[in-house]
């Protein structure tokens, strides 16, 4: 629904473009979110795969809801604001409403919370979900009173109505009233009439998180709980040789070494116990290696070198001249999802059933792997979301999952907690992609842009479960199951190709992806996909390509867009961080912008930056942020903000610090020492967000908005600092300041 | 066998001395504040005071903590009753995911202990040993701020 129109919104912002989709990949035309593209009912949000409405929503005789979401809380705040949603539309007060989130044995499916879809999908859902059960209770109370439902009004959880009618939802609910498959329309509460959605709703699960209460499946403890720990490989693929266990199984408190081929594990009573068993264990064991990782110094020339699927996602006009003003390599490290708290589950296993507590993106996909693994009936497996620290992707969440329930099913009946150890998280979860995007761009004689071109090299970006050859553990056992065959996420979101086709207005433009079936390291879902290098490749061009023209870097891009939401954006940043009357910066100090609309689909974001360069040693430090959303309807405006400056200051950590380091064999990244982020001394000196509501238009996703446009204008205004165009992230202080020498020399020469 | 001082209590504990302290306080005293990160000193999402001074319980083995006076999240205060720091935390929404919030507010709370009208950078530097992946960092700052405001307000009412 607001697909449909944001794809044309992309066809108008663009011009004609020529959208070709090749069969192959139609094939997979699987969705980030696992979501069916195609509409089966034509029903609203998630309404579609699941009709039912107490599939969505309870109201028991005391007149309070239980709402149901196939989505999981991920530190992005999806709990309040479904919470919201419903409150809104049932008209009942917030503390009344109950919301029970991903569970295989309790709620429908929604697929992976994944790609912003969440408000979208479930919170779509939700929203008609609750108007239709709120008119069928006023339906319900007009039959039983004998009145007009025109007559009647619901608030508060209460049908009132003329001469004293009066019932409360508890009164109305019958068994079987809300066991109806959803209408396609609803009756929407106006935004204008809103008392919960569009509100700042505190958030319901901070105060827990903030006084030690059990926040977190790591948090959790099961009547007769043990701890196990895993020995991973050294390598990817390494194959286990042989192990002296014996020594361990003696040690007081180990309860069980456990191998199935590759795989060994081990569980204990305590979890220290758990862990020098585990470390034990790993000096005792012989492994054999084989794995060949690129030439990390030189990954994007590798990854170009890679066999590749070659797409044109966009060819209009005439993008082919003789010559280009720039002609550009861009590229980006693997980077780590980075999860603070390193991932965890709990899984309990009897006679022929088995339940795992974790907290992964797809509760569905997870237990459909599970069970094929096991080679179990998919309703013997069931799999409960609980929180777990911020994953922004797919971290080792899944596998976390497997390792548990690999060493429940050696020790049945009892529960076993797996937390993976920080070496673990850091070598062994599946990377945000390494990638290169190539462009190519030309000015014409009135100043704007005449051709245009832009490629890029990804692997997939989508290797969650479904397939049980996408958990580690699987691959690693006697039996294997053999890694599945790449996904190549789709357009218009797409993978590596995502934002890859700019929301410019040119009209000689081509785009092409290289997807790359070839997974040199480990790689899967991370914030933004392709979006992050993509837009930082065609923002950091756009500025120089406004300086070839000698404008305004704002204004250069203004003069390429229809798009009204993006202008809008555009300007409210400017604006407010006072673009045009900015003062010549002190040396060491500059300006960066950058925009995007995510996937072209979703929330429009851009941002203005002030940073400051230290010229002793190259740190950039951002003194001012300011930027501005337009997520159409918002649900929490606090939420919103949360997001975009979280999104900001992630960016900045990737931008400025990160990228996975390996050699020929392994991954040697695995502590926060050789991964450095972000830490307080960088943090931005001040951030301001602006959300312009668009009350009444649909939900778009805001959670992966902000981090394309950081990341390109932290390059822009590193190129207004120090006259470099840095293109190879990160922009480490390192990188920076030899640009700053280079630049020096160049002058002084 | 340990004797520990964990928020006010007496507690003594069974784990072997060389255990951290860490793996103490949530497997045997079944706290939840403290939480595991990295186990190697470099996150902070375990930190706890000892004596007033944050440590990283991921890598401090109980036996050095024999009489000492160990004070975790759950000592601040509890949900119907936070602490200043909690409340101010509370009010500035000042979580993503959250994990790294624990050992935010402790090492906060020595800081306040210490410095109870902080600047900026008093702020910055004293958590500079903590990492959050969220991206929660404005709103860290935001909320110690609060909490240091709330404070003196606090104790100026009590005069
Ligand atoms: S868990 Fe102790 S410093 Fe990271
Ligand atoms: S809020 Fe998630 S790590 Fe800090």
């Amino acid at each position: 629904m607001s697909h449909a129109i944001s794809r044309r919104d992309v066809l108008r912002g663009t011009g004609a473009l020529v959208l070709a989709f090749s069969l192959s990949r139609h094939a997979f035309a699987l969705t980030e979110t696992g979501a069916s593209e195609t509409a089966l009912r034509g029903l609203p949000g998630s309404l579609d795969s699941t009709p039912l409405l107490d599939a969505w929503i309870g109201i028991d005789a005391g007149g309070n809801a239980t709402i149901f979401t196939g989505k999981a809380e991920l530190g992005q705040g999806i709990k309040t604001a479904l919470l919201q949603v419903a409150a809104e539309e049932l008209k009942l007060p917030l503390p009344r409403l109950t919301l029970v989130t991903a569970d295989t044995g309790r709620t429908p499916n929604e697929g992976y919370t994944a790609a912003s879809h969440s408000v979208q999908e479930s919170g779509t859902a939700i929203r008609n979900a609750a108007a239709q059960v709120r008119e069928i209770l006023i339906g319900e109370a007009a039959r039983r009173a004998g009145v007009g439902i025109d007559r009647l009004t619901a608030r508060a959880g209460v049908v009132t109505g003329p001469d004293g009618v009066r019932y409360g939802y508890g009164q109305l609910v019958s068994d079987q009233l809300l066991h109806v498959d959803a209408q396609p329309t609803s009756i929407l509460t106006d935004p204008r009439d809103f008392t919960v959605m569009d509100r700042p709703v505190p958030r319901v699960d901070i105060p827990a998180k903030v006084t030690g209460g059990a926040a977190y499946v790591q948090d959790m403890r099961l009547p007769g709980m043990v701890h196990g720990r895993i020995v991973r490989p050294p390598s990817y693929g390494a194959l286990l040789l042989s192990v002296d266990a014996g020594p361990v199984e003696a040690m007081p408190g180990v309860i069980k070494v456990v191998r199935d081929g590759s795989f060994l594990g081990v569980i204990a009573d305590k979890e220290w116990t758990a862990i020098q068993a585990m470390r034990r264990l790993a000096a005792r064991a012989q492994w054999e290696e084989t794995a060949q990782l690129p030439d990390e110094a030189r990954l994007p020339e590798a990854l170009m070198a890679l066999p590749s699927r070659d797409q044109t996602i966009l060819d209009v006009g005439q993008p082919d001249v003789p010559s280009y003003a720039i002609n550009a390599l861009f590229s980006r490290p693997y980077l780590a999802h980075g999860s603070i708290g390193p991932s965890c589950a709990i899984a309990h296993a009897d006679d022929d059933a088995l339940t795992v507590w974790t907290h992964t993106q797809g509760v569905y996909p997870l237990r459909n792997a599970l069970a094929t693994l096991f080679g179990m009936p998919q309703e013997k497996v069931r799999c409960i979301h609980v929180e777990g620290a911020g994953c922004y992707g797919q971290n080792g969440a899944d596998d976390a999952g497997a390792d548990a329930a690999m060493l429940a099913r050696a020790l049945p009946g009892r529960p076993v907690r797996v937390q993976w150890m920080r070496e673990q998280e850091h070598a062994w979860e599946p990377f945000g992609p390494g990638m290169a995007a190539h462009i190519r761009a030309t000015l014409g004689p009135d100043g704007s842009i005449a051709a245009w071109q832009h490629e890029v090299w990804s692997q997939s970006h989508m290797m969650r479960p479904g397939p049980p050859g996408t958990l580690l553990a699987a691959r690693d056992i006697a039996h294997p199951f053999p890694p599945p065959p790449p996904v190549d996420l789709p357009m218009p979101e797409g993978g590596g190709d995502r934002n890859a086709i700019p929301l410019y207005v040119l009209p000689n433009a081509r785009a092409v992806n290289h997807f790359l079936p070839e997974m040199p390291l480990r790689g899967s879902s991370m914030r933004s996909l392709g979006g992050y290098l993509n837009v930082f490749a065609i923002e950091s061009t756009m500025d120089d390509l406004a300086r070839l023209a000698g404008q305004d870097p704002v204004n250069f891009r203004l003069r390429h867009l229809k798009d009204e939401r993006a202008i809008a954006v555009i300007t409210t940043t400017a604006e407010r961080f006072g673009w045009k009357e900015r003062p010549r910066p002190p040396a060491g100090s500059g300006y960066g912008f950058g925009f995007a609309r995510y996937k072209n689909l979703e929330a429009y974001c851009a941002v203005a930056l002030e940073i400051a360069i230290d010229q002793d040693t190259g740190r950039t430090v951002i003194l001012r942020a300011v930027a501005a959303v337009d997520t159409g309807q918002v649900v929490n405006p606090d939420g919103v903000r949360n997001q975009i400056e979280g999104g900001i200051v992630q960016a900045a950590s990737w931008t400025l610090f990160e990228g996975v380091r390996f050699d020929r064999r392994r991954v040697t990244s695995v502590d926060w020492a050789a991964y450095p982020i972000l830490r307080f001394a960088h943090v931005p000196r001040a951030v301001e967000v602006h959300v312009i509501d668009r009350p009444g238009l649909p939900f778009l996703g805001s959670g992966e908005a902000a981090q394309g446009p950081t990341g390109a204008a932290l390059a822009n205004a590193i190129r207004d600092v120090t006259g470099a165009r840095l293109r190879a992230l990160p922009l480490d202080a390192a990188k920076v300041q030899a640009a700053m020498l280079a630049a020096s020399f160049k002058a002084a020469r | 066998m340990t004797t520990l001082t964990v928020n006010g209590i007496g507690r003594t504990v069974s784990s072997t001395p060389d255990t951290p302290l860490l793996y103490v306080l949530r497997d045997e005293l079944e706290l939840n504040g403290a939480k595991f990160g990295c186990g190697l000193g470099q996150c902070g999402a375990c930190a706890v005071l000892v004596d007033g001074e944050p440590v990283f319980s991921c890598i401090t083995p109980v036996m050095l903590l024999e009489g000492r006076d160990i004070r975790t999240l759950e000592g601040l205060g509890t949900a119907e009753a936070p602490g200043p720091l909690q409340a101010a935390f509370i009010e500035e929404q000042t979580a993503q995911c959250g994990y790294c919030i624990a050992g935010m507010i402790m090492r906060a709370q020595a800081l306040l202990e210490r410095i109870p009208h902080p600047g900026d950078d008093d702020i910055l530097t004293a958590l500079e040993p903590q990492l959050c992946r969220c991206g929660t960092h404005m709103r860290i700052v935001r909320a110690v701020r609060r909490a240091a405001q709330n404070m003196a307000r606090a104790s100026e009412a009590g005069r």
